[in-house]
């Protein structure tokens, strides 16, 4: 491992735990846009509480993500800023959006209509802000950014976007997210009747992430030809989909016999291997075709000490993180 | 409106209003903290009810300070992506460690905001103190990156290619000190007589009121010792700045010419065509000895460097004469109500004395921004000082006046609804608060 290597490994190590926390956050949204029937209002109020103490604290993965990819991989990190400024721009709002109108709702008392506009805000900037995350990195790994686009035309800075693979990637990470928070959301919920309504959304949801990611992988055939290929020629390619499609296959079991504890590890095991799936295809590219991870990393005196910062981090955050999700989740 | 116009004013209002929630993160915690320690303390019930009515009001503002935070820090990228390529590596190292500190902020606020009922008071209350200590150390973080923008180290540059990056020189540029120490007392004394006049404002109505005196006592202690210790802080400061920006220093002072014995000048306009400032109060020799410690010393006058590399010196000077006007006036009356406690031994309560905290309140948030307006325009037209232009920075990227007015908007939309709810509360809190 060289530490251009392990910073990426770093990168890919935050996307995933913020795909896994932050990511349910947004699920969590999700299904406040969907929550319908008689217990609409104790859906509502089971996410609330369930986001409340650790969505800001879920969102700092991501803020960690994308600092060590500047630092690290500058080139990358411009040449993507320039190429996707547009739905970076549009994520950043949903962003925004969600995160400020969470707490003005739970903080608006003067009137039931402006609380149920901030609700409607929260949720409906959940559901579109994983979608632009999506059509990123969909972008990123369709290997359509360039190191200097040429300012006019516009479509420049469309194009590398709006493509069918990116935003099929789009709809899956909506689906994965919303499927992560439905599975937690069946542990967390108190009574049989609402543990029902997210069971059930939980396999509507699960169902949907293995549409979407054989959307994805027909049209990455022609979208995203570097992954698709290493997705299927490589010599882990078969046994890794035969892996993945089994722990799926087994958290829907789960879910639909009712073991929620066992389908919510199957759920996070799954979505580590799809991770695991994407960093193993995307190598050795951060951004294909131009920035590979050994040739676009900063020189070996800024990675070093900033490996010890991430050790450091290791050390100082996995203890409080842990103890956060302990304080909070353990019931 | 130009592409680098309309990227600087995009960067300019999104700095504007993430900096106010900035500062109130930073300094939040504190007065929590301190209210929550007189509680456990004195057992008092109205410290427990102003903490937790001060964590109410601050969950608003974080989240908002969270959000806005994560735009800026993409936004270095999506307007200024050329800056970044080549100083990410070089100023990643405070920006790295300001990841960890926002971590230990955001983990131990969702323990503080949540846990009141759930872990144990001592615990609580040491949770608030790591959100103050991760806060504080995030807001020196990003400014120490800040100040390596303004006296570049820690690497080599030679014809647009870095070399011989030290990441550590980089973070200890002569301008971190400084620039951090700077502003995290701003932050303190912003907020305290912000907080102070809102309180100040309840007891104008309502004098008796306990919880409200309370609430006044602890900030305005914190905005008024704050307001003391700001002038040394700024005088490093400008020390520093005339090391290492003279130019800036200049354009704060409207130094046109360079001399010795220059006058310290105190209001006025300074006039870029004929290149003079008028109306301005001369103190003769002053500015030398403030800057230099020594009535004869040189000041480098702005006309020692060719136009094409002078900041706008009229928003410089300026936004310099009001922050320096508004740090007076809070330490003014800060010392008249040191001086009211120490001749009374009771909260200074006056009415004419709550009104003038009422009208201070704003002053603090005005001094940051107006002295953020002289760090970041004074810069210019540099980026990274005397090494890139920020004309050279900018995006590629066409028509960025639309997400310039798309940020504004958003902003100032969330800025209105911020008060809104922020006047709720506080109309919400002064009722039942048991006079």
């Amino acid at each position: 491992m060289t530490p251009a290597l392990l910073v990426a490994a770093a990168i890919w190590g935050s996307l995933v735990i913020y795909a896994l926390t932050g990511g349910a956050d947004f699920g969590g949204g999700v299904w406040d846009l969907f929550a319908h029937g008689p217990r609409a209002k104790d859906q509502r109020r089971l996410i609330a509480n369930a986001l409340g103490p650790i969505w800001e604290a879920n969102h700092v993965w991501f803020i960690l993500a994308l600092v060590l990819l500047f630092i690290a991989f500058p080139f990358a990190f411009a040449a993507i800023s320039i190429s996707l400024h547009i739905p970076i721009t549009l994520m950043l709002l949903g962003i925004v959006f969600r995160g400020a109108a969470f707490v003005f709702r739970s903080q608006e008392t003067s009137s039931v209509r402006m609380q149920r506009g901030w609700g409607y805000a929260f949720s409906v900037a959940s559901t579109i802000t994983p979608v632009l995350l999506g059509i990123i990195v969909g972008a990123i790994a369709s290997g359509s950014i360039v190191s200097k686009p040429k300012d006019w035309p516009l479509w420049n800075f469309i194009s590398p976007w709006l493509a069918f693979f990116p935003v099929a990637l789009g709809f899956f990470t909506l689906a994965l997210f919303a499927f992560l928070a439905a599975v937690y959301l069946t542990v967390e919920a108190r009574t049989v009747d609402l543990r029902n309504d997210f069971r059930i959304r939980a396999l509507i949801s699960g169902v949907m992430v293995g549409l979407f990611a054989w959307v994805c992988f027909i049209l990455g055939k022609n979208g995203a030809p570097l992954i698709h290929g290493n997705l299927s020629h490589e010599s882990w390619s078969v046994p890794f989909h035969l892996l993945t499609g089994i722990v799926a296959l087994l958290a829907l079991i789960c879910l639909w016999v009712r073991r929620f504890k066992a389908a919510r590890v199957l759920a996070i095991v799954q979505a580590i291997l799809i991770f695991i799936g994407w960093g193993l295809a995307q190598y050795p590219f951060i951004a294909a075709p131009t920035f590979t991870i050994s040739a676009s990393a900063a020189p070996i005196s800024v990675l070093e000490p900033l490996l010890k910062v991430i050790l450091l981090g290791i050390v100082l955050v996995a203890p409080t993180f842990g103890f956060l999700f302990y304080i909070f989740k353990r019931h | 409106m130009s592409n680098l116009f309309a990227a600087r004013s995009q960067m300019a209002v999104s700095l504007g209003f993430h900096i106010v929630f900035a500062a109130v993160g930073i300094a939040m915690p504190l007065l929590m903290v301190i209210a929550e320690g007189l509680w456990l303390k004195s057992e008092q019930e109205v410290y427990l009810r102003l903490a937790k009515q001060w964590a109410k009001g601050t969950a608003i503002l974080f989240a908002v300070g969270a959000v806005s935070g994560t735009v800026l820090s993409f936004e270095l990228g999506l307007l200024w992506p050329t800056f970044m390529a080549y100083a990410g590596p070089i100023i990643g190292m405070p920006f790295s460690l300001e990841g960890l500190a926002f971590f230990l902020e955001a983990i131990f606020l969702g323990i503080y905001m949540y846990g009141w009922k759930i872990v144990p008071p001592a615990i609580h209350w040491l949770a608030g103190i790591l959100v103050l200590v991760g806060g504080t150390l995030s807001g020196i973080f990003v400014v120490t990156a800040n100040a390596w923008m303004n006296t570049p180290a820690g690497f080599q540059w030679h014809n647009a290619v870095v070399s011989n990056i030290r990441p550590f020189a980089a973070m200890t540029n002569p301008a971190a000190l400084t620039q951090s120490l700077h502003m995290t007392i701003a932050a303190f004394q912003a907020v305290g007589f912000g907080v102070a006049g809102i309180h100040a404002y309840v007891l104008l109505g309502d004098r008796r009121n306990a919880f409200h005196r309370k609430a006044f006592a602890i900030s305005l202690s914190v905005g008024a010792l704050m307001s003391v210790i700001q002038p040394v802080s700024g005088d490093f400061l400008a020390k520093q700045v005339a090391r290492n920006q003279p130019v800036k220093l200049a354009a704060m002072e409207g130094q046109w010419e360079t001399e010795r014995g220059a006058p310290l000048r105190i209001g006025g306009f300074p006039d870029e065509r004929v290149e003079k400032t008028r109306f301005a109060l001369e103190i003769p020799k002053g500015l030398s000895f403030l800057a230099h410690w020594d009535p004869q010393a040189e000041i480098v006058g702005i006309n020692a460097v060719p136009r094409a590399n002078r900041p706008p010196i009229a928003i410089v000077h300026i936004a310099f004469q009001m922050m320096v006007a508004a740090g007076t006036g809070m330490m003014l009356i800060g010392l008249v109500g040191a001086w009211l406690y120490w001749k009374t031994r009771r909260l200074p309560d006056a009415r004419w004395y709550l009104a003038s905290v009422v009208v201070s309140a704003p002053l603090g948030l005005v001094a940051i921004e107006a002295g953020w307006t002289v760090t970041e325009v004074g810069r210019q037209p540099w980026i990274i000082y005397n090494i890139m232009r920020t004309a050279d920075a900018v995006t590629p990227m066409p028509g960025l006046v639309i997400p310039f007015a798309l940020f504004t908007l958003v902003y100032l939309f969330l800025a209105f609804t911020v008060i809104v709810l922020i006047r709720q509360q506080v109309y919400a809190s002064s009722e039942d608060g048991y006079s």
